[in-house]
C-alpha cells in the first residue's frame, strides 16, 4: 500500500492486514519507530477530533508533526494552487495526511506528491480511517467481521461514515438494517454495489423491530437543518434516540458505535450500559491510525 | 431494383453507423465538425434493419482518434465505424466500450476537485445497458446522459 484514499482501493486481504497490526500494536507485541520522520496534518476543512487522533498516534509511534487548521493563515489566502502548496509541504514532510471540503483532494494529492497520502475526509466522498477503525471496533467486539448483523441508524444519506462502512463490510456477508427517515435514506449508488455483490439489506424506519437480532447498532446523528419542515423532524426524532429502554433484551454480544460527536441521539444513561462502545472506538482511532501510518512508511519494529 | 443511399456516399473517410436514433448531433458535438471545414453528411431518424431506426454520419477525410471512438461508444454502444477509401469500404468494426476515458467529459459535481484545480479528469467505465461511469477522483458515478464531453 502506497496510499489510503478510498476503501474502494484496499480489498478483504488489506483490512486483515491493517487490522491484524493495530492490533499488534494495541497489544504491544510490536513497536514500531517513527523517530525523525515528520507527519504533515492538512486540514484544510478543521476537524478537531480527527486531527487530535492522528497527531496522537504520530507521536505515540515517536515522530513529529506540523499542522494546519482551516485556510485563513496559509497561502491558499494568496491565491496559491493546492498543487504548489502540496509540492511544497512534500518537500517537508515523510507523509501527507489530509482533510479537504473538495472531493478528490486526496486522490489529487496523492497524484501530485511523492511521499505517502492519507486521506482524513474528503467533502462528502470518502473518510477511509473511520471506516477502519470502525472495522477495528466490530472486529474486537464480536471476534469476526464474517456473517454480522448490522443496523445503521439515522442520516444515513448524507452519511459519510456510514456509505464507507456498508462498502467495507460487503467483503464479509454482512446482513444490514439501515433505519432512517424516508428522505434520509442510504443513497442508491451505495445500494446498488450492495445488490452487485448480493448482499441482503432492508431498509425500515425504526430500529425497534429488529433489534434483537442485531450485532452492531451504528448510530449517525439527524441534523434537524436536514428538515425543510421543522414539524417533520418533531415528528420522526424520538425514533431515532437511542434509550436504555430500547435496548432491553439485546443480543449479548451487542454493541453501539457512534462515530462522534453525539448530541442527542444516544442518551447518557446508555454509557454505563455494557453495549456502549463509542468511546472505545475513539480510542481504537489512534491504534488504527498507527497501523496505517506503520503500514505506508514501511516502518521497522523495534 | 438499385438500392438508393438516403445519405450520399464519400470518397474517403469515415462512416459512423448505427448511432443510436437521436445521438448524431451530439456525436457530431463530440467530433467538433462544426469547427472544420470538411464535408459532413447527417441521417437522423433512417431506418434500419436491425434497430428499427438509426442515425448515421459521414465524414469526408477524417479519422478517428481513440479517444473520439471511444467517446462514441459511450453514447452509442451499438455504433460502427466504416473506413471509406476511394469509394469502397477498407474495414467496418464495432466499437469497444472504454474502461478508462481521460480528459473528455466534464464531472457534473460542482464540489469535485477536477472543477477546481487545473487537473485532467478521469472516468471509470462502471455499468453497462444503461452506460455509467464513474469519476476516479469525486468517486459519484452517473449515468452517460448526465455528462458533457469536451474535446
Amino acid at each position: 500500500m502506497k496510499n489510503l484514499i478510498s476503501m474502494r482501493d484496499i480489498g478483504k486481504e488489506d483490512i486483515l492486514k491493517l487490522i491484524t497490526l493495530a492490533n499488534k500494536i494495541e497489544q504491544k507485541e510490536i513497536k514500531v519507530d517513527m523517530s525523525g520522520k515528520l507527519a504533515a496534518l492538512l486540514f484544510f476543512e478543521p476537524s478537531t477530533r480527527t486531527h487530535f487522533s492522528f497527531e496522537t498516534a504520530v507521536k505515540k509511534l515517536g515522530g513529529n508533526t506540523f499542522s494546519m487548521s482551516g485556510t485563513s493563515s496559509t497561502s491558499v489566502k494568496k491565491g496559491e494552487t493546492l498543487a504548489d502548496t502540496l509540492m511544497t509541504i512534500s518537500m517537508y514532510a515523510d507523509i501527507i495526511v489530509i482533510r479537504h471540503v473538495l472531493e478528490g483532494a486526496a486522490r489529487f494529492t496523492a497524484e501530485t506528491v511523492a511521499v505517502p497520502v492519507i486521506n482524513a475526509g474528503d467533502g462528502t466522498n470518502q473518510h477511509p480511517t473511520q471506516a477502519m477503525l470502525d472495522l477495528y471496533s466490530i472486529q474486537k467486539t464480536q471476534g469476526t467481521l464474517e456473517n454480522l448483523t448490522i443496523g445503521m441508524v439515522g442520516d444515513l444519506r448524507l452519511g459519510r461514515t456510514v456509505h464507507s462502512l456498508a462498502q467495507a463490510l460487503s467483503d464479509f456477508n454482512p446482513k444490514f438494517y439501515f433505519a432512517s427517515p424516508r428522505h434520509l435514506q442510504m443513497p442508491a449508488y451505495i445500494k446498488d454495489d450492495l445488490k452487485e455483490k448480493n448482499i441482503e439489506f432492508t431498509e425500515l424506519e425504526d430500529i425497534k423491530e429488529v433489534i434483537h437480532e442485531l450485532d452492531i447498532m451504528y448510530v449517525t446523528r439527524i441534523q434537524k437543518e436536514r428538515f425543510a419542515v421543522l414539524e417533520d423532524y418533531e415528528k420522526v426524532k424520538d425514533s431515532y434516540i437511542i434509550t436504555k429502554k430500547l435496548l432491553e433484551g439485546v443480543k449479548k454480544n451487542f454493541k453501539v458505535l457512534h462515530p462522534l460527536p453525539r448530541v442527542n441521539e444516544i442518551t447518557t444513561e446508555v454509557d454505563n450500559t455494557r453495549y456502549a462502545y463509542y468511546f472505545q472506538q475513539a480510542r481504537n482511532g489512534v491504534f488504527m491510525r498507527q497501523a496505517i501510518i506503520s503500514e505506508l512508511l514501511n516502518l521497522k519494529n523495534i | 431494383m438499385k438500392k438508393q443511399l438516403k445519405v450520399d456516399p464519400i470518397k474517403n473517410g469515415t462512416v459512423i453507423d448505427h448511432i443510436t436514433a437521436g445521438k448524431a448531433l451530439q456525436v457530431a458535438e463530440i467530433l467538433n465538425i462544426g469547427k472544420n471545414e470538411k464535408e459532413i453528411m447527417i441521417g437522423i431518424n433512417l431506418s434500419s434493419k436491425k434497430t428499427g431506426k438509426k442515425d448515421i454520419l459521414k465524414i469526408e477525410n477524417r479519422k478517428l482518434s481513440e479517444d473520439e471512438a471511444g467517446s462514441i461508444a459511450l453514447i452509442s454502444p451499438a455504433a460502427t465505424l466504416i473506413i471509406i477509401e476511394d469509394y469502397k469500404v477498407v474495414r467496418k468494426t464495432g466499437i469497444e466500450l472504454p474502461e478508462e476515458i481521460k480528459e473528455h467529459i466534464i464531472c457534473p459535481n460542482a464540489n469535485c476537485i477536477t472543477n477546481n484545480e487545473k487537473t485532467e479528469t478521469r472516468f471509470y467505465l462502471a455499468g453497462k445497458n444503461p452506460t455509467e461511469i464513474r469519476c476516479a477522483y469525486c468517486e459519484k458515478k452517473y449515468s452517460i446522459d448526465e455528462v458533457k464531453f469536451k474535446f
